[in-house]
């Protein structure tokens, strides 16, 4: 630290009135430590694996067109966009809500673990601002996995087998360019209870303050969603929860479309994202830290 | 309209469960002060610090920053103030110079033109563009330095800066300290490097078990811990028993440069002549103050820490321990 002496301005030279930073600055920065961590791509390399994956073992299994108990599945060969269709379908149940949670469980915790929390939360940015670029990054992770997929899916699809019309689960005809927007609006639709995945793996996060807890929590909790729509005699529940929201793209790819089921699935999903993320702000604002 | 202490905090308390980290804190550091925060390891110095930079909640109390309560305003009550608490941490797979833009970029942006000078200051330039992960420990403190003069602070927070340096490494530290102190940056400094702290602090508090049990001059203190006289003589042997004999003087004693002994400065005097009348000529007289860390360990060790009667303490005060006895 020999160039102390030629460093006159360590001190200020009056009041300094520090400009607080945006929430946006404090997102972007989120998104730049994501990208900076080499798990994070460990998430988006299955979101993208996994469609080559099935496109290349379609191939070779050499399937031709058969009724196999889905549309998509049945014209799989006749037009490349029944692939992301498939994708999602397959992926939304486990993988995609898994990836989600990989990053949304991580999110908080990591930092209080490794002590870097009490770092940013001595700088200019309020606990309510770095709370909301935390969440908002880990909800920008989700759905990029989820685009990631389709924009994989669809790719290698069409690649194999052509950018063709597609017929919808109502049997009806829509033009590849249709078919196309459509697939990319299921995705979207799809984020709905994703994001609400995400809110609950934040609020594990934040609770917890260890990410394996945390995104082990995540993912069990959807798992026990699943087991409790099983049980026979709950079926009255079943419309209300969280995993059944997860086909809710599916009125999508009707026609007339259904907007019945997404409608449903937004109010049922914001049961779930809404209270989560107001406990985790709770406790993210309340919290001592002291970690690392 | 005189501005606001850096630091006052009042009856601050922490408590986890059953355990009470922090007893009834009062702080006092003024603008300009180098003041130390001391105490053996779980004293509640951590806690306190952590308190202060609104990291933690306080059960009990408050704690204000230039008059502004970081737990009730957050980062506006931080402006100004710098620093961190134990170990400095960055993200080990971000450049140190990513690290400080992104701090810079949570301070508002204006900080960035900055990291330059402030790499230059902590001799990391070279380095800047490493990932953290691989810097040593030593590095990282000084990129912690690096972090909190990113922002201009008029009050630095460092707690234990100097762990984990070398031997040159720690001198710079002091001597960064030494300067930022000279530019006007009040700190406070918590450390267990007690030559440090008796060497930079011109004003200090000493918590044992959650409480404070002495906040003021650090130069009272050691005047008040012990007056401390060392005498060289013509004839040792016959100034001894004219010391033991002479009211006032406490445990007189032969030592390997001359003899030693206690007692209050206007005793000193009459010694003296004591000492003419008797024969003896004064070689040397010479006030040796207790060292910090003899203080510290008096005040912080044994029953007397406890009962407060280690040391009379004059301008500084066992502020807690008086607070509650009255309360």
């Amino acid at each position: 630290m020999s160039t102390l002496e030629a460093s006159p301005t360590l001190a200020p030279t009056g009041v300094v009135h520090v400009r607080r930073p945006s929430t946006l600055t404090a997102y972007r920065w989120e998104l730049r430590k994501l990208v900076s961590q080499k798990r994070t791509y460990l998430g988006l390399g299955l979101a993208a694996i996994l469609p080559i994956i099935f496109v290349i073992t379609q191939n070779l299994r050499n399937v031709h067109g058969r009724d196999q108990g889905n549309i998509f599945i049945s014209h799989i060969t006749q037009s490349g966009l029944a692939t992301p269709v498939l994708i999602l379908l397959f992926l939304s149940v486990f993988m995609l809500p898994l990836i989600a949670a990989l990053v949304a469980g991580d999110i908080v915790a990591a930092e209080d673990g490794s002590g870097t929390l009490k770092t940013i939360l001595t700088r200019s940015v309020d606990r309510g601002q770095v709370f909301a670029a935390k969440t908002l990054a880990a909800m920008t992770y989700g759905a990029i996995a989820v685009f990631l997929s389709a924009i994989v899916a669809t790719v290698a699809g069409v690649a194999s087998w052509g950018f063709n019309h597609v017929i919808t689960f109502s049997g009806s005809v829509v033009s590849a360019p249709e078919g196309l927007l459509l697939v990319f609006a299921a995705n979207a639709v799809y984020l709905i209870p994703l994001l609400s995945v995400v809110c609950i793996g934040v609020l594990l996060s934040t609770a917890t303050r260890n990410s394996a807890a945390a995104v082990v929590g995540t993912v069990g909790f959807t798992i026990l969603l699943f087991i409790v729509s099983g049980i026979p005699g709950l079926e009255s529940v079943k419309p209300y929860l969280l995993t059944e929201q997860y086909e809710n793209w599916h009125g999508l790819l009707r026609t007339p479309t259904d907007w019945a089921p997404i409608g449903h699935s937004a109010w049922v999903c914001a049961l779930y994202a809404v209270p989560a993320l107001f406990a985790a702000y709770l406790v993210f604002l309340r919290r001592d830290v002291a970690g690392g | 309209m005189s501005e606001s202490p850096p630091v006052r905090a009042r009856g601050l308390v922490k408590r986890y469960k059953e355990v009470l980290a922090v007893d009834h804190i009062d702080l006092n550091v003024h603008a300009g002060d180098v003041y130390g925060f001391l105490g053996p390891n779980g004293a509640g110095k951590t806690t306190t610090l952590r308190m202060a930079l609104g990291l933690i909640m306080p059960t009990e109390g408050t704690v204000e920053l230039f008059g502004r309560d970081p737990i009730r305003e957050g980062a506006r009550a931080l402006q100004g103030v710098a620093g961190f608490v134990e170990a400095p941490k960055f993200y080990p797979y971000l450049s140190a110079r990513k690290n400080l833009e992104l701090l810079g970029a949570l301070d508002g942006g204006r900080a960035q033109a900055r990291i330059p000078e402030v790499l230059e200051i902590v001799e990391l330039s070279p380095r800047a563009e490493h990932r953290v992960g691989g810097y040593s420990h030593g590095m990282r403190q000084r990129l912690g330095i690096a972090a909190a003069l990113l922002r201009r602070p008029r009050l630095l927070i460092l707690d234990e800066p100097a762990t984990g340096l070398d031997p040159a490494g720690m001198r710079d530290m002091r001597e960064l300290i030494r300067r930022l102190a000279n530019q006007g940056i009040t700190v406070l400094l918590s450390s267990h490097q007690l030559p440090e702290v008796q060497e930079l602090c011109d004003r200090v508090a000493i918590v044992d078990r959650g409480r404070v049990v002495y906040e003021g001059a650090l130069a009272d203190l050691r005047r008040q811990g012990g007056a401390g006289y060392r005498l060289r003589s013509t004839d040792d042997a016959r100034a001894l028993p004219v010391l033991r004999a002479q009211p006032g003087v406490e445990h007189a004693a032969t030592g390997e440069h001359g003899l030693s002994f206690q007692a209050q400065e206007a005793d000193v005097g009459a010694l003296s002549i004591a000492l003419g009348a008797a024969g003896v000529g004064i070689l040397a007289l010479t006030p040796e103050l207790a060292t910090l860390e003899d203080l510290f360990f008096r005040l912080t060790e044994g029953a007397g820490a406890a009962s407060g009667d280690a040391i009379p303490v004059g301008n500084g005060h066992r502020a807690q321990e008086q607070a509650h006895e009255h309360a």
